[in-house]
């Protein structure tokens, strides 16, 4: 029944989010970008795809930082054309997308601020779909409460926020754990709202929310085995949509975990492989499964165009978009310094 | 429970009781007489509903599907603006559906004729405008969910085509099949009128009401 009534609103502006996927990059684009030898043959290749010119006004040479930059700025320009050309409950659905970059940069002026870094450079450095008009402001908070109280209240932040309040001061733990909590309120806040938009965008969104929700558990998981974090603590950071609950001590018990859920089996697999190839230790494995993660993550977003009718894609194509993003300053990265044995290891989406 | 629920269930649902009972303590629940309601009600009623549905429907169906297909094709005809031209026949397939109730109507229509009230009530002229309202239905509904069928499928083929251009054939062979549907409402309505008389003056003792 979605299909009757959802292209009087959103019929168009779906018609444009597959247009702009179908001008990703696919493999051969790839292959003749990974051939380039030097940055202006890799911006030369570029322009011949969707991306066009947006490097023509750059003095020479590029910078890989400028490319990357660049490239964002057209995925920004993409989402600010669909943003506003939505109405509701799309352009809240929109909202909600730019809520996970808004959390990232709220983080990353407060550890700026703590360690006493320049407001201008801070403010330049965060990510552009997070931004919000107050930003600024934050730099010159000391502590959650008044963060609070002056910034985030008017913010549409302010309800993830409110549970943090018994945080008493700011170091650079609590700023982690204030960024997950914060971020397990707003992925459960989004699968709920996600769950009252209808029935096919909440079949797809279920899916991909509860694996970046399992991502982040297992993240936490691994990442406080050697902190004073304790297992109750550390479980209140899990978001509750996603489909693990490790209460694990080492790497092997999280594996264990995972093994009860069928799709996340092969990500600790090939381990014996690893080790053979030299001593990675934890932090080569570490790597591995953030690989394994994004390989995941492009897979299920890939799954969400074979749907039509529903709001998936729009959240699908900013995250495939981004994937791209990483691809191309991985590429460019590689030709720049030189090190193209490495240059292969992207993940190619289409 | 919502507003929404509340008014449209239990609204009416009230009022209908209240009338009931009503009837019911008032003695006059012989008021409520569906056999004295069909035949006092005049054959023109029926008819004209009929041919009113046939064409609403179907004009409802078609308007519908074109939407649905036309609004893909805009989004999609942006970056691939070689789609727009072929998908215009998904839109076709659609108008079709409204030409059918066209037809109709118009074939309906020639069986209106204007009788007299004292000469209006005989068996033919029920017939007539029973056929007439439910063949309206019947073409009415067809079409309409015809309409419906195509414009989806149009939207499917028309980003389907914009993504990849060999497809564009084979997702048109459902688009066919579902167009078909028209057509089967448009043979059926044929056939429920095709004993059905044009509305004819009886002779006055038979066709006069009975009060």
């Amino acid at each position: 029944m979605e299909g009757l009534f959802f292209n009087v609103n959103n019929g168009f502006l779906e018609g444009i989010v597959r247009g702009y996927k179908s001008g990703t990059l696919t493999q051969s684009h790839y292959a003749s970008l990974t051939q380039c030898e030097t940055l202006e043959d890799f911006k030369t290749q570029l322009s011949a795809t969707d991306y066009g010119n947006f490097l023509a006004n750059e003095p020479s040479p590029l910078s890989t930082a400028t490319i990357a930059d660049k490239a964002t700025q057209t995925l920004v320009d993409q989402f600010n054309f669909l943003r506003s050309n939505s109405v509701e409950p799309l352009s809240k659905f929109l909202d909600y997308i730019t809520y996970g970059y808004m959390i990232d940069n709220v983080v990353l002026l407060i550890t700026g601020t703590l360690h006493e870094r320049d407001t201008h450079e801070l403010l330049e450095r965060c990510h552009p779909l997070g931004i919000f008009d107050t930003m600024p402001a934050l730099c010159v908070a000391t502590n959650v409460e008044e963060l609070y109280q002056s910034v985030l209240v008017e913010t549409p932040l302010a309800p993830y926020f409110r549970d943090c309040l018994s945080a008493a001061d700011l170091d650079d733990m609590n700023i982690e754990i204030i960024r997950n909590t914060v971020y397990k309120a707003y992925l459960e806040d989004f699968y709920n709202y996600v769950s009252t938009i209808g029935s096919t965008t909440a079949e797809v969104m279920h899916s991909i929310l509860a694996f970046e929700a399992d991502r982040r558990t297992i993240n936490i998981t691994i990442n406080s085995f050697d902190t004073e974090l304790t297992k109750e603590q550390r479980a209140k950071l899990f978001p509750a949509i996603g489909r693990l609950f490790p209460a694990a001590d080492d790497i092997d018990q999280v594996r264990q975990v995972c093994e009860n859920v069928g799709e996340y089996r092969s990500f600790f697999d090939n381990s014996a492989s690893a080790q053979s190839n030299g001593d990675l230790g934890d932090f080569g494995v570490a790597a591995q499964l953030e690989d394994r993660f994004f390989r995941m993550e492009v897979h299920l977003n890939k799954l969400a165009f074979l749907q039509q009718f529903q709001y998936g894609v729009f959240y699908s194509y900013v995250k495939l978009k981004e994937q791209e993003i990483r691809n191309i300053t991985w590429i460019a990265e590689c030709i720049a310094q030189d090190a193209r044995d490495r240059i292969h290891d992207f993940i190619s989406i289409f | 429970m919502g507003y929404t629920t509340y008014a449209s269930f239990g609204l009416p649902t009230f009022l209908v009781i209240i009338v009931a009972l009503y009837l019911l303590f008032t003695d006059s629940g012989e008021a409520f007489d569906v056999g004295r309601f069909l035949e006092e009600t005049s054959p023109f009623v029926w008819g004209s509903l009929g041919i009113g549905l046939c064409i609403g429907l179907s004009v409802l169906g078609a308007g519908w599907g074109i939407f649905l297909t036309g609004a893909s094709i805009l989004g999609g005809g942006v970056r691939t603006p070689r789609i727009s031209t072929k998908n215009l026949i998904s839109i076709i397939f659609c108008e079709v559906v409204a030409i059918y109730g066209v037809i109709m109507g118009i074939v309906y229509s020639s069986k209106l004729q204007t009788v007299p009230e004292a000469q209006l009530y005989t068996r033919d002229n029920y017939f007539t405008g029973y056929a007439l309202f439910f063949g309206g239905l019947t073409v009415g509904f067809c079409n309409l969910l015809c309409g419906l069928c195509v414009g989806i499928a149009g939207s499917t083929a028309a980003l389907a085509d914009a993504a990849d251009p060999t497809l564009f054939v084979k997702v048109l062979v459902v688009e066919v099949f579902g167009s078909v549907l028209g057509l089967f409402g448009l043979i059926i309505g044929l056939l429920m009128i095709g004993n059905a008389k044009e509305f004819l003056p009886g002779s006055p003792a038979v066709s006069a009401i009975r009060i």
